[in-house]
């Protein structure tokens, strides 16, 4: 008896493994992360984590991030600029239809982006937008953008998950019904668990190798490696426990990839609080920091020392970690001479990821060691949120800043560094007016120089992208140019 | 017979305390000192018990951690007794009086709660921190303490000496403290070993979740925590805060049944 129904359980198990192998293991995926989105509108929230799975997946704009971080065409098959540099005549893709069946044209393109810069709009980045002075539908497939003034990253702009393209039909319940024209459209959403999509059969593009994609969100490091380790999830983007991948990669079932982000990590300093508004002891603190000290304790060598805001792997990024070197010495000389020889104490608060938790135990003690006392809080997002981020009641915290080419946020007096420097808020207008790439090259060189000779905040490193991922998974982004888990490519190897 | 368990258990707790008392004079390395590149190590003859993802030694965190612990222990114990004991008294001297009732009702609304769910929503609301961990702590242990003491006291309001005292025209508060208090002495040194215990594990567990003793400050259950990801290849990260956290509460668990047994009357009695 016993013996018979262990031979029928067997039985049973082989052939959910075979089915499981013939099924799912060629077109559905489980792809897992930290965080979950809080609603599923990427143009109306800062979450970089709606983005993580809508992005490119369910929505798409004008123009598109690729994965080395250029920007190629999306809806818009291809543009005119004229001479001025003023005005942008995007051609769009005919055919293409949202997923509820409406046709995607002009008028939605038009809509879209007159939501993303009105006036009461609730866009995240409407920084993004705000060149814009008219958008004029010409036909069916043809829109016409004219801006203020010349925008030398107007295309780039329009590659962001905050300005995909919407439809007028489905906005109502976009937060928890996304309708976009991606390759993947919305299936289901179990909130604190996981959110379904499915491959879009109408799709204008290349249709994708997925026929189902399950995300996860998964916030406890422990929890992660073992839902890897035990092959509940077949990918797990940004993964967060550096110490856990040399087990992955020694393991022939996972692949780790390391690529760069956009995320500059660092010492964010508060530059209206005494004594931290003086720039000696601001250059004290960059000089008292040891960055691979960080890099090896912190993130066990996954990381790119930097010396400014800017991420290494752009062409314009200037090297300047040689402004800020591990000097404890001169540390305490810029101290006595900012009349501090006996130290100060500051707060350090600290959200919860393990760059910033163990990062900041790294960094109060090269602190302590120049005499820099402070007080360590461990803080939830939301209640990072509250008192750094809008609060700005706050010494130091340690953040990383995943958005592509933000160094415009320092032009912004009122952002929670309080950086206030009338020369780079111009430098930054004159910036944003420029197209020639040689002429916006230098500029971007001399505001990477400027926040790093201000010692604005306590450069550390560019945050690495881990991903693993069982060794069969084919086409994911290795780098993260903006934050996206792009699954059009990706595939199963036989 | 020998008493085994008082023995064994008071060297546990006389070593855990030990190590807390030197690490004030001496710790083998200065753990606000980070060393990245010595991380990881197992134990060797540098670092006896090895050192954490910061190049710290453990010896040296432990024994700080013994500190912590100790010292959050006994706050939390402290401020159940000097509390909880006064109220119980109170209690006793009324049977069923208002104020019996009323002192005595609060103590089963405050146990009625999980102590360490609610000790975390304390710190939750008040801030992470050692004091705020110590206040949560020694909130949960006045009613116990409040209990046991009503509860010897109330038996003892029966006898004949106190009888003998109040006719004497004692009042309520000289009997209390004068005759009640020394005969339930006993009772209250063994419950707060107990309670001691149990207050090592609240601190060790609201450190885990991050709401306990905060960083730099060493705490048992932070490096717990801390060594959660890291137990599949530097399993000594959690077996070392693991194995004092487990000697300290068997240790004063022992010491507590041990003194029970020594200072119980009927125990001894049935003894000899």
């Amino acid at each position: 008896m016993f013996q018979s129904k262990k031979i029928i359980a067997a039985g049973a198990f082989a052939l959910f493994a075979g089915a499981g192998l013939s099924l799912s293991a060629q077109s559905d995926i489980t792809v897992a992360m930290q965080l979950e989105p809080p609603h599923l509108d990427p143009t109306s929230a800062a979450a970089g984590a709606i983005d993580s799975v809508l992005y490119s997946n369910v929505f798409e704009g004008l123009t598109r991030f690729a994965s080395d971080g250029s920007i190629i065409a999306g809806l818009a098959e291809s543009w005119d600029i004229s001479g001025d540099g003023t005005v942008y005549t995007f051609k769009l893709r005919s055919g293409v239809n949202f997923h509820d069946g409406s046709l995607m044209d002009a008028n939605d393109v038009k809509f879209s982006l007159d939501r993303a810069r009105a006036e009461d709009s609730t866009n995240a980045q409407k920084a993004l937008f705000s060149g814009i002075t008219d958008v004029a539908v010409v036909d069916n497939t043809t829109v016409k953008v004219s801006l203020d003034k010349p925008n030398g990253s107007f295309l780039f702009n329009m590659a962001w998950g905050d300005a995909v393209i919407v439809a007028p039909e489905s906005i109502e319940g976009i937060k928890n019904n996304p309708v976009g024209t991606g390759a993947f459209t919305f299936k289901n959403w179990v909130q604190g668990d996981r959110i379904e999509l499915s491959r879009n059969p109408n799709y204008w593009g290349a249709k994708p190798a997925l026929e189902n994609v399950t995300f996860k969100f998964i916030s406890d490091p422990t929890a992660a490696f073992a839902a890897v380790m035990a092959q509940d999830v077949d990918v797990f983007t940004g993964f967060p426990a550096p110490e856990n991948l040399p087990q992955f990669e020694a393991d022939p079932r996972f692949q780790v990839l390391e690529g760069s982000t956009e995320g500059e990590t660092i010492l964010s300093t508060n530059n209206k609080m005494p004594p931290l508004d003086n720039v000696k002891v601001r250059k004290a603190i960059a000089h008292a920091i040891d960055r691979q000290a960080i890099i090896d304790g912190a993130m066990f060598g996954y990381g790119t020392p930097i010396g400014t805001h800017f991420a290494p792997h752009n062409p314009d990024y200037v090297d300047l970690t040689g402004n800020s070197n591990y000097d404890p010495k001169l540390s305490k000389k810029l101290l006595a001479e900012a009349g501090l020889s006996d130290g100060f104490t500051t707060t350090l608060k600290l959200p919860p990821p393990s760059y910033a938790r163990r990062g900041g135990e790294i960094i109060a003690s090269q602190l302590r060691a120049v005499g820099i006392e402070t007080e360590i809080s461990n803080l939830e997002w939301a209640q990072w949120l509250e008192q750094v981020f809008r609060g700005k009641d706050y010494g130091l915290t340690i953040v990383s800043h995943t958005e592509p080419m933000d160094i415009g946020i320092y032009a912004r007096p009122d952002y929670y560094f309080q950086y206030d420097n009338p020369e780079f808020q111009s430098l930054m207008t004159e910036l944003n007016g420029t197209t020639d790439p040689a002429k916006r090259s230098s500029m971007l060189k001399k505001a990477q120089r400027i926040i790093s000779d201000d010692y604005v905040n306590g450069y550390l490193f560019e945050l690495a992208f881990t991903t693993v991922a069982n060794a069969k998974v084919r086409g994911l982004w290795k780098n993260a140019p903006t934050q996206a888990t792009d699954l059009t490519g990706v595939s199963w190897a036989d | 017979m020998k008493n085994n368990s008082l023995i064994l258990g008071g060297l546990l707790s006389a070593l855990v305390v030990i190590a807390a008392l030197v690490s004030f004079l001496w710790v083998p390395f200065d753990i606000t000192q980070l060393s990245i590149p010595d991380k990881l190590q197992t134990p060797n003859e540098v670092h006896w018990l090895g050192t954490d993802h910061f190049g710290r030694d453990i010896l040296s965190m432990i024994m700080i951690g013994a500190r912590t612990s100790l010292a959050v222990a006994i706050l939390a114990v402290g401020i159940g007794f000097f509390i909880g004991v006064p109220l119980g008294l109170a209690a006793a001297t009324k049977k069923n009086s208002l104020l019996d009732e009323t002192i005595m009702r609060t103590n089963d609304l405050i146990f009625a709660f999980p102590s360490l769910v609610i000790a975390i929503l304390i710190t939750a609301l008040f801030g992470a921190g050692a004091m705020n961990a110590i206040i949560a702590i020694g909130i949960f242990n006045i009613p116990v303490f409040a209990r046991v003491s009503r509860g010897a006291a109330l038996s003892l309001w029966q006898k004949e000496f106190i009888l003998a005292a109040r006719v004497s025209g004692k009042s309520d508060l000289r009997i209390s403290a004068e005759h009640i208090f020394p005969n339930i002495a006993n009772l209250l040194i063994v419950q707060g070993t107990i309670q001691f215990s149990l207050g090592i594990l609240a601190e060790a567990g609201l450190s885990y979740v991050g709401l306990g003793t905060q960083p730099p400050v060493p705490s048992w259950g932070r490096m717990l925590a801390d060594s959660q990801t890291m137990v599949s290849f530097a399993p000594h990260l959690a077996i070392i805060p693991g194995s004092a956290i487990i000697v300290t509460v068997l240790g004063l668990n022992l010491m507590g049944d041990g003194l029970r047994d020594l200072l119980d009357p009927r125990v001894r009695r049935s003894r000899e």
